[in-house]
């Protein structure tokens, strides 16, 4: 990409430019807001973590190695509440997406940035709610709170918890709003749609999901409060509700949750492999819009988390179909990732050892996903360890190592420091190996008939229970060393410089870290997206 | 069990290896694209490493070709797939017509069941080895699942509706019942065994258990109790003689199939769906039956003649 | 520059008319979503109508049409001053840009008023106030209160967002007494407008559903 001269810096900065804590807590500076965002999540990270830890502490034995079933039940909920709305739906977005969406569109911020300031507040202050909810004594719902469990039966802290996941959600909606409007009307002259990095691409169909699904959750949230709080009858069956009618409001919105957590990511790898391969990404439209037809088709498939509802055979068959069509444009993905490695000039830094292990992961979870579209199959594997694992290996082995790859490639842009690669190489290692040995016993669990969110169970389910515990402490190592790196590097890692990687891309261009209004003139894009070489004539 | 590892379940019913040669086949698709993905990136990775600082590869743009036949590839697997599936699905839908009813009722945190011939069971269901067995399910409280991983079945079992499944077990032995739906503190414990008997032995079972009345029965003295006779039996309210499983015409000219949801609803809401022709004067019985005496009232009245069902339960 | 047609452009816009375009597109996609939020309530309506017909007409037969027609009139009134405030906000004409938002405001408070005073009044000495004061007589009374469910949330919520937009527009108002607005800058009341005349559609959809669908029956 050509741009107009990019001035030398006098070493000013948006970290430097402004001391104090105001000048952080009340910026509007998209970049410092996305560092606000990565330390809140970065805790939210860890409470969530945690809780997997004794999760799979507990599990060790059958009658429960550590805590009492109502304890492991709360336990489990949290983790769920806490990884899904306060660390995975905001990951990628409110940390690389607040950090880059304006720069990688050649802007000098988001279209509001004050919005962008509120919805991070939104997120803290939903995360209050959340954490009180935690030390009052917890909620045992399960992150899904089933109707009329959560509306009647339950005893805790559900009106909290709810709260704070109903106030989060405007966080989610308002960065959706800002990306959106931001991707249409900012981008550099020049800059086309097709022009675009797919990172863009994959936060533009991220955002049209968290606009349109999220709200319909907060219904659905809301009246659950109304029935506990006015005990009328909206979904409890007792008073004259429908508690399926609930299952329908929270996976309407529930099911593209999960595409807003892996979309991003998708978007990371494709900046990744393409850096670290030195290629032009292969089939960039297919990619871009296999990115738009996920978020769409993903709105048409919520009915396949209730095969056993009770629902009608016809709706369970259009359930089915859809769903097994949303695998596609995700294997037209994986597969142009990975021809984009041929004939590239390869490296094995740390962010291409997280995107190509994203791809390997992506691929089996993915495929463990057309287990559970199959109805007859889904029959027996529901509510089981397979389902688990399923989704662990693409929120964890997907979504979580794209953020992590992700982080690893831009922290020297966002900190002006490096990191030591040989330590995260070896962390990165430790995560793929920790992650499949704590993961791939739960499919077997699952289709052995073990359900979930079991806080005693057989004793012939223990071997493969222990073998994941064992795993899970090897993952939560490999998590804790980058913690240490990173925290080390922004005080003693080497200056990076505005392009340790050789990457092309407009947030590139700028020094590390980049000065407060990103760009000293704004570039003018004359290129297409990954202009590592000269283009060649199509492969036949 | 695969070198003495277990990988499925016991396959104790007639669905079970069906479901089973489908998951293997998923797997081996899994694993499959899983390795060759792997492998290739491994491949690429090694064959392709960064040989010089500044070398810069051909930039190959893409190829239609090769993006039709990896579009195209997955496509015919999935619906492959979804064919496969959807026809197991369905013919697993329907129970056959001539199966023997169970009852369950789902509470926290235990299930009791109900034979036709009135002896109740809790938390353990005893079936006859090679008879399809048709389980029509509620729960009193929030939703629960009924789950048999050695049949391969699963249901949601939930309150203010009935739901069903149905399985022919084809192996005498023990099996896990399992509940397959967080439904509160003790849901891991929840759980029961279904023992799948050879038929002698379970009739003997059958006559031998603590018993009492048969659920038709049981409903009988249920009608006369509640003085159902009082209408249903002078012209004032619609007679039972062969309603169950009818089709009956209803006042805003609506026809609705006289199933149980239909029953149910007509003891506890009487007013919400009025036959042609009467009066709506019937009042409710919610808060006076349970969901048992329900479902013996409901006996009692499929006892009085029954029309066979041609459209298909879930 | 200090005078009142200071057009203030944001630093991360290249021109006003990114800004212009930024704000507009910003303000639909807001639409976007307060679509889906009231969306999810109307399909939950819509199911239990259809679950309980009975019950939902007797509901609706509960309220009072002639106020919930009134105030259906006074919402249209208030697009037509709103339309007219953005027109002189374009046409720099200060003086009836002023009028028409405090006429608009003035139908706005009318409308919640006559929601609050007369119809939740009533509604609540009559007992017909879910999980406060309900008591129905007859055999469908659950069906009728989850009906007073639906009405009294949905009714709620889009007081909720006129009061709203009755602060904004006051905001607008004091702005716009300042001078703020003129032909170079009037965006933030176009965009206020296309509020308020969201906040009415979803009026127009609310009133035949709850009010009216009974009716004939």
């Amino acid at each position: 990409m050509s741009t107009t001269a990019v001035e030398a810096t006098t070493g000013v900065n948006y970290l430097n430019a402004k001391y104090g804590i105001r000048s952080w807590l009340l910026t509007t500076d998209h970049k410092r807001i996305a560092l606000l965002y990565l330390a809140s999540i970065t805790f939210f990270f860890l409470i969530g973590g945690a809780g997997a830890v004794l999760i799979r502490l507990h599990l060790i034995e059958p009658q429960g190695a550590l805590l009492e079933p109502a304890t492991y039940n709360k336990m489990f909920s949290m983790h769920g509440i806490i990884m899904v709305f306060f660390f995975l739906i905001p990951s990628i977005p409110a940390v690389m997406g607040n950090f880059l969406v304006p720069m990688m569109v050649g802007a000098r911020d988001l279209a509001f940035p004050r919005v962008n300031l509120l919805s991070w507040y939104i997120y803290v202050a939903g995360g209050l709610f959340t954490l009180y909810a935690i030390l009052a004594g917890g909620v045992d719902t399960g992150w899904t709170f089933y109707t009329p469990l959560s509306t009647t039966y339950a005893n805790g802290q559900v009106m909290a918890a709810a709260l704070g996941i109903f106030i989060t959600g405007f966080s989610s909606i308002l960065t959706g709003l800002n990306f959106v409007v931001t991707i249409h009307k900012m981008r550099a002259p020049g800059l086309t749609w097709f022009r675009l990095p797919l990172f863009i691409w994959a936060m533009y169909a991220t955002s049209i999901i968290q606009i349109l699904g999220t709200p319909v959750v907060a219904i659905a949230i809301v009246l659950v409060g109304l029935e506990r709080l006015l005990h009328v009858g909206v979904f409890d069956p007792a008073l004259g509700g429908d508690p399926i009618l609930f299952q329908h409001l929270f996976w309407f919105y529930s099911h593209p949750a999960v595409y807003i957590m892996i979309l991003p990511s998708m978007g990371v790898v494709s900046e990744l492999v393409t850096c670290f391969s030195r290629k032009r990404i292969f089939g960039y439209s297919f990619v871009a819009f296999s990115s738009v037809a996920i978020a769409v088709i993903s709105f048409l498939v919520w009915g396949h988390h209730m095969f056993v509802s009770g629902q009608s055979v016809y709706a369970g068959l259009v359930f089915s179909a859809l769903s097994f069509a949303v695998a596609i444009p995700s294997a037209i993905k994986v597969f142009n990732w990975t021809a984009t490695l041929y004939k590239g000039s390869v490296s094995y830094q740390a962010p291409m050892l997280y995107a190509m292990g994203f791809i390997g992961l992506f691929t089996m979870g993915g495929l463990t996903g057309l287990f559970l579209a199959s109805l007859a199959t889904d029959i027996h594997l529901h509510d089981t360890y397979f389902v688990i694992a399923h989704f662990h290996y693409i929120m964890v082995g997907g979504a979580l190592m794209g953020y992590l790859g992700g982080l690893h490639f831009w922290w020297p842009k966002m900190t002006g420091r490096l990191y030591p690669d040989g330590w995260a190489r070896f962390s990165a290692l430790v995560i793929f190996i920790g992650f499949n040995l704590t993961f791939f016993p739960q499919f077997m669990l699952g289709y052995l008939g073990m359900p979930r969110r079991y806080a005693v169970y057989p004793a012939e389910f223990q071997v493969l229970n222990v073998m994941s515990s064992a795993g899970a402490s090897i993952l939560g190592v490999g998590y804790l060393i980058p913690l240490v790196y990173f925290i080390w590097s922004m005080r003693y890692g080497p200056v990076a410089g505005p392009n340790p990687w050789n990457a092309k891309g407009l947030e590139w261009q700028t020094p590390s870290p980049p000065p407060t209004e990103n760009f000293e003139e704004l570039p003018i894009v004359e290129e297409e997206a990954y202009a590592y070489g000269v283009k060649e004539a199509h492969v036949g | 069990m695969w070198y003495g590892f277990p990988i499925r379940p016991e396959q104790a019913s007639t669905i079970a290896e069906g479901i089973d040669h489908l998951y293997y086949f998923l797997t081996a698709i899994d694993l499959f694209f899983t390795g060759i993905i792997f492998l290739t990136i491994f491949y690429f990775a090694i064959r392709y490493r960064r040989r010089s600082k500044d070398e810069t590869p051909k930039q190959l743009e893409g190829s239609l070709p090769l993006e039709v036949a990896w579009t195209v590839v997955p496509l015919i697997l999935v619906v492959v797939t979804f064919v496969w599936s959807s026809s197991l699905f369905i013919r697993n839908s329907r129970p056959p017509t001539a199966a023997t009813e169970i009852f369950v009722i789902g509470k926290q945190w235990m299930w009791q069941l109900q034979h036709p011939e009135g002896v109740r069971e809790i938390n353990e269901l005893h079936v006859p080895v090679g008879r399809p067995i048709k389980l029509t399910m509620t729960s009193e409280d929030v939703i629960h699942d009924f789950f048999i991983p050695a049949f391969r079945v699963k249901k949601d079992v939930i309150p203010g509706r009935y739901t069903s499944l149905w399985f022919q077990a084809t192996k005498t032995g023990s099996y896990h019942l399992f509940c397959g739906q967080y439904c509160g503190v003790s849901h891991a414990l929840m759980r029961g065994e279904v023992v799948v008997m050879e038929t002698q032995d379970y009739e003997r079972w059958l006559s031998g258990s603590q018993k009492a009345e048969s659920m038709a029965a049981a409903g009988a003295r249920l009608y006369e109790q509640y003085a159902c006779i009082t209408c249903h039996g002078t012209g004032k309210g619609p007679a039972f003689n062969d309603l169950y499983g009818s089709q009956v015409k209803l006042q805003d000219g609506k026809t609705v199939q006289a199933d149980e949801e239909y029953l149910r609803e007509s003891i506890l809401v009487p007013s919400a769906k009025i036959v042609a022709g009467y009066d709506p004067i019937m009042p409710t019985f919610k808060g006076q039956l349970s969901e048992e005496q329900i479902l013996q009232l409901l006996a009692h009245i499929k006892s009085l003649g029954a029309t066979e069902r041609k459209a298909a339960q879930e | 520059m200090a005078d009142g047609h200071a057009a203030a452009l944001a630093e991360q816009f290249e021109d006003l008319e990114q800004q212009h375009e930024a704000s507009s597109l910003g303000m639909w996609v807001f639409l976007a979503t307060e679509i889906m939020f009231f969306g999810g309530l109307f399909a939950g309506y819509t199911v239990y109508r259809g679950l309980y017909l009975a019950g939902f007409d007797a509901g609706s037969h509960l309220l009072n049409v002639k106020l919930g027609a009134f105030n259906t009139a006074v919402l249209l009134c208030s697009s037509l001053t709103m339309a007219l405030a953005v027109r002189a906000a374009m046409l720099g004409k200060r003086r009836e840009l002023i009028t028409f938002l405090v006429l608009t405001i003035l139908l706005g408070l009318t409308f919640v008023g006559v929601k609050l005073a007369f119809e939740w009044h009533r509604d609540f000495e009559e007992h017909l106030v879910p999980g406060i004061n309900f008591a129905y007589d007859g055999s469908n009374s659950r069906a009728v209160e989850l009906f007073f469910v639906f009405y009294f949330f949905m009714t709620g919520v889009h007081a909720l967002h006129m009061v709203i937009g009755v602060a904004i527009l006051a905001v607008l108002t004091w702005q716009a007494f300042r001078g703020r607005f003129g032909p170079e800058r009037y965006n933030p009341v176009e965009m206020a407008g296309l509020y308020w005349h969201f906040v009415d559609v979803i009026w127009i959809f609310l009133f035949p559903l709850l009010y009216l669908i009974g009716a004939h029956h």
